[in-house]
């Protein structure tokens, strides 16, 4: 190990940390240094995350103590592969919105590109901390970036939306304090490694408070991963945000996610003692009532942005119910399936805003108002008397478009040939053979469900798509600008990346899985004692 | 003392939950301040609740929890506290923002019969 490799680990957070200090200093008046600091920070980190990714392909952990304390005194951050490919995929995701908001939405609202750095550092931070209150910290650094963006570009939908979303995420913030304060009391460490090395000693009276707090602590990542009953306010929201905001938004809820995944295999697998496998079926059943919902909402959305974020809980519940399952095989296959579904949603995001400015020239820009047309005015508008019989050309713009809409729609699916159906086969070919026993129930229940939500998927999707692309009135002009098509083919193009690397996408997703499911070396990593340490 | 701390953070959560769960946006910040305070004292008492015991060790002494006060859960209030404030200031402006905008001050933007 060299030194300054070691340092990279933190950089992710540092980064833009001091890039968005100096964007509050250098004001909001000056534009164009505020652009060129922000795209030199979301390309430092599209970087650093590369580094990072092939630094973290190894079968030991990588930790970074602050101030060289052990990890039972100090703050650690860690990096392994879990860890590294999500932050992989924020700076991904940040820099297409960074990159798309340079069109028009920056300028939008004060204070856009310092919330937006803040955005990354928040979701750099959680990613990497091996903490929980730590993580609290970053999940407020976080959120609170986040709130700021959900109510760029201001409006009375936002606003109302906005409201709604603090709330609900203060309230969250609130049980994940009791969570901590409760696992603390009990287990007496805040170290995700040292509590999952002291769970087989907990003292049987005190295992059912530990179990709770750690319980209360998993309602609130699953109000942010917006499991089925918790979940209610993402659609909405979602909505009602600006196109980059909402790029963004959406791997926040992959936060949830990621730290459900990251505890729940670290604290209740099988070093968990008595309590090692603790709702499971919680959260197995909790994702395919969310996928259901999800598939429910996906058919019910009346316009694209509600589709996006309907399927964002689709997606959700996936994640969920493929980790509940608690074996290795199908959890590296979610990871993948994870890694697709956050590029492709992050480019309908985008797409939809394109789509929807074709649209509604001259209506406002929030797409909820659209609900209040309905679908069928467009068909009203342009009678098809007026009109050549023949039809006319599709201009070149609605026509890259929409071949993007149906890449978004083919990979969120989960159709051949994208990378959504290989992600789909690789969780649901390991369920249905376990070792040539016969599958569980649940297995045929999760395969039904991942086919059906697919359909409805894909009827939403297909409605959706001859509502905006066939149905368009005539003469509507287009004015699509290159920076802002240029992100979404980038996601694209990465979506089709994985689709053709998928072997070696997939080894490094069962990897991580079974990093996380047999944490020996993640606990060895982090509580070894630090060279030259006091 | 157990008791009077534990039925102040009974009293403070539920008026916190009753008051969050009422249509007014005003209501609500209170309630989620409430709830806060709650939660508060609930992470301080956390560390034990003792009178009369040291803030820090002694001079010399090599002291276990035993001869002092848990420093950890004082340290997780104050962030909890700091972070508290500053959401809950974020939230009034929000709200002050969605009463100019909607011109009421319900939850939702609009009253129910409208």
């Amino acid at each position: 190990m060299t030194a300054w490799t070691d340092h990279l680990v933190i950089a992710p957070i540092l980064v833009p940390m001091l890039a968005g200090a100096a964007m509050v200093l250098a004001g909001g008046d000056r534009r164009r240094f505020l652009a060129g600091l922000g795209l030199s920070s979301t390309v430092l980190m599209l970087a650093l995350s590369a580094a990072l990714l092939v630094l973290a392909d190894a079968p030991e952990v990588r930790i970074y103590r602050l101030g060289n304390w052990p990890a039972a005194f100090g703050i650690v951050l860690v990096l392994d592969r879990l860890s590294a490919m999500m932050v992989a995929l924020a700076s991904i995701l940040g820099f297409a919105a960074f990159v798309f908001s340079l069109a028009r939405w920056h300028r939008a609202g004060a204070h856009f590109h310092p919330l937006f750095q803040f955005q990354l550092m928040g979701l750099n931070g959680a990613f990497l901390t091996g903490d929980l209150f730590n993580l609290f910290v970053f999940f407020e650094v976080m959120l609170a970036a986040s709130y700021g963006m959900a109510l760029h570009g201001s409006g009375t939908a936002r606003v109302r939306a906005g409201l709604h979303y603090i709330v609900i995420n203060l309230l969250a913030s609130l049980l994940f304090l009791i969570g901590v304060s409760v696992v603390y009391g009990i287990a007496g460490t805040l170290n995700m490694a040292d509590l999952a090395a002291r769970m087989r000693d907990i003292a049987a009276e005190d295992r059912a408070l530990l179990e709770a707090g750690l319980a209360v602590l998993g309602i609130a990542f699953l109000v942010k991963a917006a499991m089925w009953p918790l979940g209610f306010w993402l659609p909405g929201t979602y909505a009602a945000t600006a196109a980059p905001a909402a790029a963004i938004l959406s791997i926040l809820s992959k936060v949830g996610i990621y730290a459900v995944l990251r505890l729940w295999l670290l604290l209740f697998g099988d070093g968990g003692g008595a309590s090692a496998g603790f709702g499971a079926t919680a959260l197995s059943v909790g994702g395919l009532l969310t996928i259901a919902f999800g598939s429910v909402s996906v058919l019910a959305s009346q316009n694209l942005v509600r589709l996006a974020g309907a399927s964002v809980l689709v997606s959700s519940g996936t994640l969920l119910a493929a980790v509940g399952m608690g074996q290795a095989a199908v959890t590296g296959g979610a990871l993948f399936y994870l890694a697709g579904s956050v590029l492709a949603i992050g480019a309908l995001f985008l797409l939809v805003e394109l789509v929807e400015r074709g649209r509604d020239i001259g209506a406002d820009v929030l797409a909820v108002t659209r609900e209040a047309f309905g679908t069928g005015e467009h068909e009203e508008d342009g009678e098809p008397g007026e009109r050549d019989a023949i039809g006319e050309p599709i201009p070149a713009t609605v026509a890259t478009l929409g071949v993007s809409f149906l890449a978004c729609a083919l990979l969120i699916a989960g159709l051949p040939p994208l990378s959504g159906f290989l992600a789909k086969f690789a969780m649901l070919s390991p369920l249905l053979a376990p070792g040539g026993d016969a599958p569980p129930p649940i297995a045929w229940v999760m395969t039904a469900a991942l086919i059906l939500s697919g359909l409805a998927t894909v009827v939403a999707m297909v409605r959706a798509g001859m509502d905006a692309f066939w149905a368009t009135p005539a003469g509507t002009p287009q004015r699509v600008s290159v920076v802002e098509f240029l992100p979404i083919a980038l996601l694209l193009v990465l979506c089709a990346g994985l689709t053709v690397a998928a072997g070696p996408a997939l080894d490094y997703a069962t990897a991580a899985a079974e990093a996380l499911h047999t944490p020996s070396d993640y606990l060895r990593g982090v509580l070894v004692a630090p060279e030259g340490g006091r | 003392m157990e008791l009077v701390v534990s039925l102040a953070i009974g009293v403070l959560a539920g008026s916190g939950v009753w008051l969050l769960l009422r249509p007014r946006t005003f209501q609500v910040t209170i309630g989620l301040a409430l709830l806060s305070y709650a939660v508060n004292l609930f992470i301080f008492s956390t560390g034990g609740l003792r009178t009369g015991a040291d803030a820090i060790l002694g001079r010399g002494q090599v002291g276990t929890l035993a001869e002092f006060t848990d420093p950890v859960p004082q340290a997780l209030v104050l962030t909890a506290i700091v972070i508290g404030f500053a959401t809950t200031a974020l939230l009034l402006v929000v709200l002050l923002a969605a009463r100019g905008l909607t011109g009421t001050d319900h939850v939702d933007g609009r009253e129910r019969d409208r």
